[in-house]
């Protein structure tokens, strides 16, 4: 198949079919029951523990760890699920190197951490294998909330508002539940489907309905949720993404990294999904990352991440980039998009103009270079959509351009709350974070509805 | 080089370690291996009497257990002696002796507690060419349920009876092995001395069950759903056997007494360790049976460069240095105080010395300072207990640090005294001896 491997322009099926199974395939394979007793033998058992202060969602590591090592992975995993719903999801996706692993004592001491990450998965994949469900509906109260988002945040929220005896009901834009983590995430992240087995496992606990294809502002409007529920929780994400502001940016080859992935994530038959014989990734993030290395995986011949700044600003971490070079992933720095070549209206090229820092600021030098492409993807941020909000004719208070939340997640307006990605918090933007912004609110709903008396 | 030839009551081998009576010894397959990796000595499995062998169990003969990685910290065995015949044993003791005539070749034995079985067995060692013989008075499980092994050993009559039998009937230079089951090990070595022993060696394995099997509720090793105590050995009991070692070394009524060292010698520090506390050769079993017979190279070349790095010349210069060291708690000088330091460019911050000494004992150590985590010491509680050196994972970050007289302790405020004090004249101490007005 040599030939189509190196075929110009954008095609499908570069490689041979065997070929994708082995590019896609887990990127982290499971610990087996070895691995993970001699891997856990190295935790220390800290103290008021650097990783767990490290972690989004206060996982008790030390305690899920010392668990394992004694033979009772489903009490770790329980360990874990108390603190975190979808510790399955997040030992795939965190970037454990610069969470917990990062603050792992055993980093500090010999650069080599506990693999937290690695051990958290064995004890969940432990758990969901069997079919162990850890927790019970408290008595139902009644209260009917409403969830806008089947992502991490509102997957969180909802389970723990099942638990705590409220009814919930999930609407989701998206044919399919999982919001980023099966649409946003590098397919060898998350294999075999995990996002819906995760999703499955979350909501066996009843009380949870999934209302699919419906979108707000599009389907229902957010006046009519906070009618008829008793809280409302947004947990709707990023649905914009950022422009280049490059000239011929509309060039057919152009295309949003996160349509990318998610094609990607959807797609039955990678064989068929096109990418270019040379690509080019605007970004420094973790989406620019996965669409690289995708790309490269596909069977694009060179792909080139392109960065306005230096190695060390780049929000995709250290072992993300490290990942990307081992699969042949160029990156490079101090360049910035000028304008989309084309011919015939295709993508032909990207001239990038060279930056540097000038006055504390950034700045292109006006020097520029033109890098062969026929397939450019822009990955350099997405940004929170207030339009369905206000279409609800209510107005909610944003911050820097995300809904304006509270420590507990509560909106400006009343009984609404929000977390996750759609908010301006804290917070990273990480599933992990998500998930904690989702549970907290869920607590936060539950005092509110239970203070008042009524339930 | 130092020179670490060993002769221990006239047996002479070529360095100080020998391979225990044990699996790893009975028989010629095991012991010219040993020979070729460069064990000194070995003393071969215990002989039983003439007759049908004794019979192993035909399951599982050890138990263990593990400290972190699964690293083999305590082995306990229900093997007997050896269930090979007494002829083929001797024909392969003698024909080893005669391949290999600068090793050391101690024979192990046990038979019942007669006079007559210890007449009949001395000379067919004798014949063999055997070096010196081991009187087994230790082993803890199955032979002493017929009276022998431990259930000798217990007993210092019997152990001073039997061994002047054999002194009385043989030449060789005999060596009388101690069971640690019993309450003062002092006991059965005067009791050995005085039958006129040439050394004794210790210890033999401690009785113990290792594991129970939560599924059927069987004690490990399990023989079809039931075990019974074995003997314990391997790195976990090396303080015991320490201990012991030392209590006979230092005990005026058998000052003097040569002493072979048994239990948990892993490296060469091991064995400096009992050599310092007076054994003139070690004895290993469980570091071979866990990692084979090549560790004795690192022993000799171990003891070799520390005993060069130190300027000693000879096994004579180490061999019983720590014991005018080893005193009874009342001789300590009270007056010594110690904190503990800990480093701050080698601590990593794990807080475990922390936590150890809030929780269990003298809340000595900070976690946060000036609101960030840090990890230092009281001086003013500090107790200088050394847990904390314990617990820490890294080697050397936290230290016992001796204040100097005159030096103000924080914790009584009051200043180191020069002088040694020790409880015998302590004030607090009811039978304090008044010095002279």
């Amino acid at each position: 198949m040599a030939q189509s491997q190196h075929r110009e322009g954008i095609a499908a099926g570069r490689l041979a079919p065997p070929q994708y199974a082995d590019n896609f395939s887990d990127l982290h394979p499971p610990l087996d029951r070895h691995e993970a007793v001699v891997e856990a033998d190295r935790c220390y058992f800290c103290y008021d523990a650097p990783c767990m202060q490290a972690c989004p969602t206060e996982i008790d590591i030390p305690l899920f760890i010392r668990q394992i090592a004694t033979g009772n992975p489903l009490g770790a995993a329980r360990t874990i699920f108390d603190q975190n719903i979808l510790g399955g999801m997040c030992a795939r996706v965190c970037p454990t190197e610069t969470l917990c692993e990062e603050a792992c004592v055993r980093e500090a001491a010999e650069g080599k951490p506990v693999q937290i990450g690695r051990l958290q998965r064995y004890a969940t994949d432990a758990a969901m294998a069997a079919g162990r469900q850890f927790y019970e509906r408290a008595a139902p109260t009644g209260r009917r909330i409403a969830v806008v988002g089947a992502g991490p945040a509102g997957l969180a929220c909802a389970h723990r508002l099942a638990v705590r005896g409220h009814d919930v009901t999930i609407f989701e834009a998206r044919p399919k539940p999982g919001g980023l983590n099966e649409y946003g995430i590098a397919a060898y992240k998350a294999t075999d489907d995990f996002a819906q087995a995760e999703v499955d496992y979350v909501t066996e606990i009843g009380g949870i309905a999934i209302d699919y294809d419906k979108a707000l502002g599009r389907d229902f409007s957010l006046a009519e949720l906070v009618a008829t529920h008793d809280a409302v929780f947004l947990g709707m994400g990023l649905a914009g993404v950022n422009a280049l502001n490059a000239g011929g940016e509309a060039a057919q080859g152009v295309g949003n990294a996160v349509d990318f992935i998610a094609e990607l994530r959807q797609a039955s038959d990678l064989a068929a999904i096109p990418v270019g014989r040379r690509v080019v990734v605007i970004g420094g993030g973790m989406t620019a990352i996965d669409a690289g290395i995708q790309s490269k995986l596909l069977g694009a011949e060179e792909v080139t991440i392109c960065y306005r700044r230096g190695k060390e600003h780049m929000n995709a971490s250290q072992m993300e980039q490290d990942l990307a070079a081992s699969k042949g992933v160029l990156i490079r720095h101090w360049l910035q998009p000028k304008r989309v070549l084309t011919e015939g209206g295709r993508v032909t090229g990207i001239e990038m103009e060279y930056t540097g820092m000038r006055d504390g600021r950034l700045a292109g030098t006006g020097e520029t270079v033109v890098i062969e492409a026929d397939q450019v993807f822009k990955a350099i941020g997405q940004s929170f959509d207030p339009a369905p909000l206000n279409g609800s004719g209510n107005m909610i208070a944003l911050e820097r351009g995300r809904i304006k939340v509270d420590a507990e997640g509560r909106t400006s307006m009343a009984g609404v709350w929000a977390g996750g990605d759609c908010v301006a918090d804290a917070r990273e933007d990480l599933t992990v974070a998500a998930v904690a912004a989702g549970r907290d609110a869920a607590e936060s709903i539950h005092r509110t509805l239970t203070a008042d008396g009524r339930a | 080089m130092a020179d670490i030839r060993s002769d221990f009551v006239g047996i002479r081998s070529p360095n100080p370690f020998w391979l225990a009576s044990a699996p790893p010894t009975d028989k010629a397959y095991n012991v010219i291996r040993a020979f070729k990796a460069g064990w000194g000595g070995v003393v071969w499995k215990t002989l039983g009497e003439e007759g049908p062998p004794v019979v192993n169990v035909n399951g599982p003969r050890y138990g263990a257990i593990w400290g972190a990685d699964r690293r083999l910290l305590g082995l306990n065995n229900i093997e007997l002696i050896t269930d090979r015949d007494l002829y083929v044993n001797l024909r392969e003791i003698k024909q080893v002796k005669r391949d290999w005539p600068d090793r050391a070749m101690v024979v192990s034995i046990m038979v019942p507690c007669e006079e007559a079985a210890w007449k009949a067995i001395l000379p067919l060692v004798e014949e063999t060419g055997a070096d010196g013989i081991e009187l087994n008075f230790g082993c803890p499980h199955g032979m002493s349920e017929r009276g022998m092994g431990s259930a000798v050993g217990q007993v210092p009559e019997y152990v001073e009876m039997v061994v002047r039998w054999c002194k009385q009937n043989t030449r060789m230079p005999v060596i009388t092995k101690l069971t640690p089951n019993i309450t003062d090990i002092r006991k059965p070595a005067r009791a050995a001395f005085a039958g006129g022993t040439d050394a004794v060696s210790l210890i033999n394995t401690i009785n113990s069950i290792t594991a129970v099997d939560l599924d059927n509720f069987s004690p490990e090793p399990s023989i079809d759903g039931k075990g019974t105590h074995g003997g314990y050995c391997g790195p976990a009991v090396k303080p015991i056997a320490m201990n012991m070692v030392a209590e006979i070394a230092r005990d005026p009524e058998t000052r003097g007494l040569p002493i072979s060292g048994i239990g948990g010698i892993t490296t060469w520090r091991d064995a400096a360790e009992f050599m310092a506390l007076g054994a003139g050769t070690v004895q290993v079993c469980t570091a071979a049976m866990t990692y084979g017979f090549k560790i004795v190279q690192e022993m000799i070349d171990g003891l070799n460069n520390w005993m060069d790095a130190k300027g000693h010349s000879s096994l004579d210069d180490i061999v019983g240095r720590a014991v005018p060291n080893v005193t009874d708690w009342q001789f300590l000088n009270l007056n010594y105080v110690a904190k503990a330091h800990i480093n701050q460019d080698l601590c990593i911050k794990c807080g475990r010395c922390h936590i150890a000494c809030e929780d269990t004992s003298h809340q000595a150590i900070t976690a946060v300072v000036d609101g960030a985590r840090h990890f230092e010491v009281k001086e003013e509680e500090c107790v200088g207990c050394n847990l904390c050196v314990n617990v820490c994972p890294v080697e050397g970050c936290i230290t016992m640090e001796p204040l100097a007289a005159g030096a103000l302790d924080r914790r009584t405020g009051m200043p180191v005294e020069p002088v040694y004090a020790n409880w015998t004249t302590h004030p607090n101490n009811p039978a304090a001896r008044q010095a002279a007005e």
